[in-house]
Parts: C-alpha cells; sequence; structure tokens
C-alpha cells in the first residue's frame, strides 16, 4: 500500500493549518530549551524546568490525540481505547528505565526492580529479558501496541464489528487491560506502576538538560508523526480511507478491501500512540494501571473533538489546549474540573462539531464579506456582482 | 480455703455423677460452689457436673468463669459474678443475674482459668443450652458441642435429640452425637458407626473432622471408614459448591440485569448509546439514601419500609433526569451514534461531580431493612442471603414489568411503532418526540429502581455508575440489542460463567477472560446472541 503519486510535499504545501503547526513545533523545539538552558533564571524570559517537562507532556498528549484522530476523523473508527496503546508503549519505556536504575533501588538489587523484590520474587521474569538494551526497548515501544492494534483490528474489522460495537468492545479491551495490570502477579508494579526513574542512557532525569532534550525530541517526533498522518490521509489510500468513512458498504462495494485498509490504519495509529506513551514516562516520572482506564481513553476523544475531529492539526491543538486547561482548573479550582470537561463535552458535541479550527474558516469568511461590503460601498458597480461565497 | 479432704470427696462425687443425670442430687447451689475448688482438676470435674445436670440456669456462671469475671467472697466462699470498676468491683448473683452491691477487690478473689477447663467449660455451655427453648440457642449449642465434644454429654445429647422436634436441629444434634462418640468412645466399632452416621451429612465440617480422623485415629479400621465416607462427602461437597457457583452466578447476573435492562430501552429499543445510564442508577441509590435519612429521622418506626417508598421515587428521580437529558440534548443527536456517546459521557461527568459536590466524596451508609437481612443454610455448607434472592425476584419482576408495558399497553405499542418505523408512526399521528421522551425516561427510571436494588449490595459512592457502566453495555451488546431476552440471557450467562470462572482464575483473571470471551464473541456474532435478521441490520 504505497502512498499513491501525490508527493507528499505537495500534500504539505495545500495544508495551511499543518504548515503553522510545524513551524510552532520546530520553533518551540528550539526555543524552549535555550530559554531554559541559556537564559539566567533570573530573565522573564527564562523557562522553569518544570514548565519544561509539563509541557512536554502536553506535546504527548496531543500526538495521542493525533493518532486518534487518524483513525476517527478519517476512517470513522471511534476508539475508546486508545489510551490502552498509550500506556503499552509508556510500560515497555518504564521496563527500559527500570532496568537503568540498576542496583541504585531502594533495595540495591542488581538482578530485581525494587517492587518483585518487595514481592518476594526469585529472578526476572522472562517477558523483561531484553528491556536492559535500549534499541529493544525502542523495539518494543512499536511493537507491543502496534501487534495488539494489528492482532485486535484484524479479529474486529474482518467481522465487520463497526461503529457503536466496536467502541465499546475497544473499550472493554482497555478495561480489561487494566484489570491485568492492576494485578501485582503480573509482574509490572501492581497499582503502584513503575516509578523512581534514575536516567535514561546514561543522563540524569532530573537534570534540566535531559528534560530539555526530551521536551525537543517530543516536539520534533510530533512534528514528524504529524507529516506522516498527513501523507497518509494526503494520498489516494487516504482517500480511500474517507470514503470508508463516509460510506462504508458502498466502497466494499466497489471492490476495495475495507478491512484491510482499516487494519493498516489501526495499527499505524495504535504505534503512535505507542511512541507518544514512550516519551511520556520520562518526562512524568511514572507509568501505572490507570492511564488504561477507559475514563482516560474516552477523554482523549474530547481532545479531538475540542480541536476539531479530521484536520490532525485540530486534534494536536485540542490536546494541548484541553490539557492545559485540565492542569489549570485542578489547581486552581479542583471541583469545576469535572463540571468543565463535561459541558466541554456536551457543548464540543452540540454546537461545534468541527471544533474549534472548525471557527476560523467561519471567522476569515466573515473578515472577508465586511471587506468586500465596505468595498462595495466604496464603489458602487460592485453590488451588481452576484455574491459567491454560499454557493456550492 | 477448703482443706485436701474435701476436694477428695468432690473428686469422687465426680466419678458418682457421671451416672444418668436424672441420679443427680446436687442444688444449682452446690454446683456453683463446687467452681470455687482450688485446683484445676477440682473445677474441671465441678463444669463436668454442671454439664451433666443439664441445668441451664448455671450457663452465666461459665460464661462469666469464661471472660475471667467470676470471683470468689472470700468470707462466704460463695462465687459471684463481679465487673471490675477501679479498686472497687460491682457484684452480681450468678444464679439469677440480679445486683447485690460492691466489695472491695481485696475481699474477692479471681477464679483462675486455664486452657483446659476453658475448653471444658465451652462444651458444658455448649450442653446446657441444648434444652434452650430459643431453637437459635439450641442450634448454636449443637454447633458448639460439635466442635468440642466433651467428657459427659453423651447422655444429654440423647435426651436432647429424643425432645428435639426441629428437624434441622435434630441433624445438627446427630451430628454432635456422632462426633462425640468419635471423639470418645473406646470401642472401634462404635466409632465406625460414628463415622457412618457422619457421613449422611456433606458440611465443611464434617470433612475437617474426618480428615483428622483418618489421619490420627488409633484404629486402622476406623482409618478405612473415614478416608472412605471422606471420598463421598468430598463429591457430594463438590455438587454443593457447583450449586453454590449457579447461585452467585445468578446472583450477579441478576444485578447485571438490573443494571443493564434500562439501556436494553434505550440503547436496544431506540438506538441511543447513554454513557450516562450508569449515573442514573447512581442516582437511583442516592434516592434511596435520601429516603433512608428521612426515615431515620422522622419514622424510625417505619424503616422496614423505606425501600417500598424508595423504588417508585427512585424511578421518578431517575426517569425525570433522563426525560430532561433526552429532551435537551440527545434528542439534537438522532442519527449520530457516536456523538451521543460523547455528549451523554460529558453529562455523566457533570451527574458524577454533582453528586460529589452535594454528598460529599465518600460512601454513603444504606440499611437493608429487617426482612432482608439473614440468610439461610441449606446443605453442604451453602449459605443463600435473603438480600440476594430478594435481588434475584426483583430484578426478574422488573424484567417481567418491562415485558408487560411493551407488549400490552398503548404506550408500548407507540413505542414500537415509533421505532420500527418512524415517519410512518408520525403519519399515523403518533406525537414522536413525546414518545422518544416517555421511552427514554422509562429506560432511565429503571436505572434508578436498579439503583435501590445495587444499594443493598455494594458501597454507593459516586463512581457507583461507572463500574457497572461498561459491564452493562457488553451485557446488552452481548445479547444482541434489541432483545429483553437476549438482556436476560446475556446477563445470566456472563454471571455464571464469571462466577464459574473464579474458583480456578480468580476474581480479576475470572472477570479478564470474560471479558476477552464477550470481545471475541462479538468478532463471530457482531450482532449479539438474538440478532435482529434482514435488512433492519444495515440501518
Amino acid at each position: 500500500m504505497a502512498f499513491g503519486r501525490a508527493p507528499l510535499i505537495a500534500t504539505l504545501l495545500g495544508d495551511t493549518g499543518g504548515q503553522i503547526l510545524l513551524a510552532l513545533l520546530i520553533t518551540a523545539a528550539v526555543l524552549v530549551p535555550v530559554l531554559n538552558l541559556a537564559v539566567p533564571p533570573a530573565s522573564a524570559f527564562h523557562v522553569p524546568t518544570y514548565v519544561v517537562s509539563l509541557t512536554g507532556k502536553y506535546l504527548c498528549f496531543a500526538m495521542l490525540a493525533l493518532s486518534l484522530d487518524l483513525v476517527w476523523g478519517f476512517c470513522g473508527i471511534l476508539s475508546l481505547g486508545h489510551g490502552a496503546f498509550f500506556a503499552l508503549g509508556g510500560y515497555a519505556m518504564g521496563m527500559h528505565l527500570m532496568r537503568e536504575i540498576g542496583d541504585r533501588g531502594v533495595y540495591g538489587n542488581a538482578e530485581l526492580p525494587d517492587f518483585m523484590v518487595f514481592l518476594n520474587w526469585k529472578e526476572l521474569p522472562w517477558y523483561w529479558h531484553g528491556f536492559d538494551n535500549f534499541a529493544f526497548a525502542l523495539l518494543m515501544v512499536m511493537l507491543v501496541p502496534g501487534l495488539l492494534a494489528f492482532v485486535f483490528g484484524w479479529l474486529a474489522f474482518r467481522s465487520r464489528v463497526t461503529g457503536v460495537y466496536l467502541s465499546i468492545i475497544t473499550q472493554a479491551m482497555t478495561f480489561a487491560l487494566m484489570l491485568a495490570f492492576f494485578r501485582n502477579d503480573m509482574g509490572f508494579g501492581g497499582n503502584n506502576g513503575m516509578t523512581d526513574f534514575k536516567d535514561v542512557l546514561g543522563f540524569n532525569l532530573q537534570a534540566p538538560a535531559t528534560r530539555s532534550a526530551l521536551f525537543a525530541l517530543t516536539g520534533l517526533l510530533l512534528a514528524a508523526a504529524y507529516v506522516v498522518c498527513r501523507g497518509i490521509v494526503g494520498s489516494r489510500l487516504g482517500r480511500v480511507l474517507l470514503a470508508v468513512r463516509d460510506a462504508e458498504s458502498r466502497t466494499r462495494f466497489l471492490g476495495y478491501r475495507v478491512e484491510h485498509y482499516k487494519l493498516f490504519v489501526f495499527t499505524v495509529s495504535g504505534v503512535l500512540a505507542g511512541i507518544a506513551g514512550a516519551l511520556y514516562v520520562p518526562q512524568v516520572g511514572i507509568i501505572n494501571p490507570s492511564e488504561f482506564s477507559p475514563a482516560t481513553s474516552i477523554e482523549v476523544v474530547v481532545w479531538a473533538a475540542v480541536g476539531g475531529r479530521g484536520t490532525l492539526y485540530g486534534a494536536v491543538l485540542g490536546g494541548i489546549l484541553v490539557n492545559f486547561g485540565k492542569s489549570y482548573f485542578t489547581g486552581a479550582l479542583p471541583e469545576a474540573w469535572l463540571y468543565v470537561l463535561g459541558f466541554l463535552f456536551i457543548a464540543v458535541t452540540l454546537f461545534l462539531p468541527k471544533g474549534i479550527v472548525g471557527l476560523i474558516p467561519g471567522l476569515i469568511h466573515r473578515r472577508r464579506t465586511a471587506l468586500r461590503k465596505k468595498q462595495a460601498a466604496a464603489s458602487p458597480l460592485a453590488v451588481a456582482r452576484p455574491h459567491t461565497g454560499e454557493v456550492r | 480455703m477448703r482443706s485436701p479432704v474435701i476436694a477428695a470427696i468432690a473428686a469422687l462425687l465426680t466419678l458418682v455423677l457421671v451416672l444418668p443425670a436424672s441420679l443427680r442430687a446436687e442444688t444449682a447451689e452446690e454446683l456453683l460452689a463446687a467452681l470455687a475448688a482450688d485446683g484445676f482438676n477440682e473445677k474441671i470435674a465441678a463444669v463436668e457436673r454442671i454439664a451433666a445436670s443439664g441445668d441451664d440456669r448455671l450457663v452465666p456462671a461459665l460464661d462469666a468463669l469464661l471472660a475471667g469475671d467470676l470471683y470468689v467472697r472470700k468470707d462466704d466462699n460463695v462465687p459471684v459474678i463481679g465487673k471490675a470498676q477501679g479498686s472497687t468491683v460491682v457484684l452480681r448473683d450468678a444464679l439469677s443475674g440480679s445486683e447485690i452491691g460492691q466489695a472491695p477487690a481485696a475481699e474477692l478473689e479471681k477464679i483462675r482459668i486455664n486452657n483446659r477447663l476453658r475448653g471444658i467449660a465451652r462444651g458444658a455451655i455448649g450442653g446446657l443450652t441444648l434444652f434452650s427453648a430459643d431453637p437459635a440457642k439450641r442450634r448454636t449449642a449443637a454447633k458448639a458441642v460439635f466442635a468440642a465434644p466433651q467428657e459427659g454429654l453423651y447422655e444429654v445429647l440423647q435426651r436432647a435429640i429424643e425432645r428435639e422436634t426441629d428437624a434441622d436441629i435434630r441433624s445438627q444434634l446427630e451430628m454432635a452425637l456422632a462426633a462425640d462418640r468419635l471423639a470418645l468412645a473406646a470401642e472401634p466399632a462404635e466409632r465406625v458407626a460414628a463415622v457412618a452416621m457422619l457421613a449422611k451429612f456433606a458440611t465443611p465440617d464434617i470433612r475437617n473432622l474426618l480428615g483428622s480422623v483418618a489421619q490420627k485415629d488409633a484404629d486402622p479400621a476406623v482409618r478405612t471408614a473415614a478416608v472412605d465416607a471422606l471420598v463421598d462427602i468430598e463429591k457430594r461437597l463438590a455438587l454443593w459448591a457447583s450449586v453454590g457457583a449457579v447461585f452467585q452466578g445468578i446472583s450477579l447476573g441478576s444485578v447485571l440485569l438490573l443494571a443493564a435492562v434500562g439501556l436494553a430501552i434505550t440503547f436496544g429499543v431506540m438506538g441511543v448509546i447513554n454513557m450516562a445510564h450508569g449515573e442514573l442508577v447512581m442516582l437511583g441509590a442516592y434516592t434511596t439514601f435520601v429516603v433512608q435519612e428521612v426515615f431515620r429521622t422522622r419514622f424510625p418506626g417505619a424503616f422496614d419500609h423505606s425501600l417500598t417508598v424508595a423504588v417508585p421515587l427512585a424511578f421518578l428521580v431517575s426517569g425525570l433526569f433522563g426525560i430532561a437529558i433526552e429532551r435537551g440534548i440527545i434528542r439534537h443527536l438522532y442519527g449520530r451514534p457516536l456523538e451521543t456517546l460523547l455528549a451523554t459521557w460529558g453529562i455523566s461527568l457533570i451527574l458524577q461531580q454533582m453528586v460529589r459536590s452535594i454528598f460529599g466524596p465518600t460512601n454513603r451508609e444504606v440499611g437493608a431493612p429487617s426482612w432482608m437481612s439473614g440468610a439461610f443454610e441449606i446443605a453442604g455448607g451453602l449459605v443463600l442471603t435473603y438480600n440476594r434472592i430478594v435481588i434475584v425476584i426483583f430484578s426478574l419482576a422488573v424484567l417481567a414489568a418491562i415485558a408487560i408495558v411493551m407488549r400490552k399497553t398503548a404506550f408500548g405499542l407507540r413505542m414500537r411503532a415509533v421505532t420500527q418505523n418512524r415517519q410512518m408512526a408520525a403519519s399515523m399521528g403518533i406525537r414522536t418526540g413525546r414518545i422518544d421522551a416517555l421511552t427514554f425516561g422509562l429506560g432511565s427510571g429503571i436505572a434508578g429502581v436498579a439503583g435501590v436494588a445495587l444499594s443493598q449490595i455494594d458501597n454507593v459512592s459516586p463512581n457507583l455508575g461507572q463500574s457497572y457502566i461498561i459491564d452493562s453495555f457488553l451485557v446488552v451488546v452481548f445479547g444482541g440489542v434489541g432483545n429483553l431476552w437476549g438482556t436476560l440471557l446475556g446477563a445470566l450467562s456472563l454471571g455464571i460463567v464469571n462466577k464459574f470462572l473464579e474458583p480456578y482464575a480468580g476474581a480479576v483473571l475470572g472477570k479478564i477472560f470474560v471479558l476477552i470471551a464477550v470481545i471475541l464473541f462479538i468478532q463471530k456474532r457482531p450482532r449479539g446472541l438474538f440478532a435482529l435478521k434482514g435488512r433492519a441490520v444495515e440501518v
């Protein structure tokens, strides 16, 4: 399944919102570390390290929202279990970071992570082997969520489970995983999850330089992920995806193997979510089973919906904005956050089906018509010209 | 202080008094006085005589002895029950229980007790209460004797069995008698007979008893008999265990049914994904809490009727909330199921936070009326609690009520007409908007009623709804959308499968297996057990 003939560059050139987003991301990836490391703390332009990590976290969530928008906005698959892919990627990274702690844990055991010593485990379970190696962990970050998405998607799409039914079983999937990861005997730290990470690739995770580097990496990878998604939806394959979203049976009758297209895009989306999770863990410093909770996954949907479903850059914007709002409200008015989130869900579905970015064309349009009216008032001849804006 | 001579006489008397109790000569006062003896052996003898006397006026004295509250007055050597308060002791008569003033601690001597005496005293209490007028006391006594057989209870037990009228208590007594023989009879043949008698009853207690007999008994014939009986009992216990699992499964299934049946209307019949369904259940539970608070403060006497009031009230509260949600939000989203899902999720968050703001984040105490508390025991250690049984019946009644409303009433007819063909129904003069609102109100009201039932077995907290929403959607999807029988069957089979998996896999892993099984099942039958066939599916 190639991306078709339309060159990626051409796709990107026609995408103003995306261009703005990419420019902003790359600027942030360069500027924020500089403002954090090179500008003295006394200066008004200094960015404190905690802000760097917090923003980095938002970017990870934005990437998760992006991966969801790829399947929901362009293929009509409303996954209520994307948090599971995110968490699996995070766990794979967390396992590597646990191994890097080595004998510096509370129990000083070089062979076993602290929680296994605590639970009286004698040796490392087989599935922990290899995670000492960073490259292997990176592979797993993509492979595990990707494989789950592939198997789950293969089963679901082959038997034509669609719409609400698919949403409900994705929710059941993440719920089952959450229950499983809460168990101590799974060997993933039970309900405490994994934490107390020391360093990554030998760089201290608490050091501002490492934090800035992680932030820059997240920004650049998010930009790259955006380009990949844009490439997919701009290609001929992307056209088929849109057709599946809008009229699945018709597309199938035209001879397309709908389930293959869906499976491809679902797997890519799962891998992206996994990468987002892997970037999230070192910046936040903890991963635990609550990331699997169905409520977390359904919140991701609202990020994408608030920003603007089916635009990709809207999802990124929504992921950042909603989480910024969450940080603000849970700090300032903790009681109010659920009200705000609840009203966001309702308001977006009732009044803003295209999200925030859906407002922008309207604003531009109003600006232009106002401008045109002004011109018309200036030159009476133009009044007779038919109004073209509304004709479809 | 008594002389050793008297103690020796008391010991002699003991020998005499192991004879049938009808020959007893001692009065209750004399028996009580014997407890004041110095040596433990003498006290043990005294307790055994008390046990043989069958006089249950002595039970409080033995209780006090066990609790360390039995004292001897130094001046007259009479045992009394005392409660120490600082340096003085409040005294009560050991036989009548009436207060007889106070005494300084120095004038009293505590009757000391050791472990052997303690065990024998417990058995004696068991023996004495065997003749109590209260059946519950007799039952407890029979169990106590079974657990700790005593010298000298054999005749008492036989008399108790003769006089017992309640069949259930009689079999308890027979078990106690057999246990007594097994522990104390000298003849191996008698012990083998006791094993045979015990083998008639299959309970976990008897299994444990026979297990120890099979290893420890001195006589090989008794050991073989015990082993044979054990095999038989294990088989019957396994059978009862699976009966128990079925009942627990039905019980869990009925809970799932209650939570899901409202959803079967809103989702199954109307096609609306209501993620706030769990919160409507929660509102029903909180309504119960409020009703009970009112009853507690205003009409404490009528507390048993609180649930009768709570059920219709919860129906109204949740139903009205449901109608408001439908008219305010869902109405604008028909034909867009995924958007409905998101908007109702928003509603669920708001309702949760609202309840948390009003009632606080902690669990609220909801009491059970007296007719729902308690349990009865079927054979094989299988205990059924009344509240579970009531919920099973209640859930079936709710399902039946819905079926009647849908099949037999004008409203049900209109409801089915609207869901089958909206335009046609509208042109026949049915006000479809109103029917939509009422149908949604019905489904939501049922959720509230489910909340009343769930408040009896689950914690009433703002998160109550969250814990049921995924399960109830799975039930509806598994059973097949638009089919009440599917919901019933789906709920019961998920409940039973869950409970059968639990012993092997544990509660959490069992639940995970069920979730995976349902996910796989939906691959096989994407529209559930009872799917609608034909073109209606492809809407």
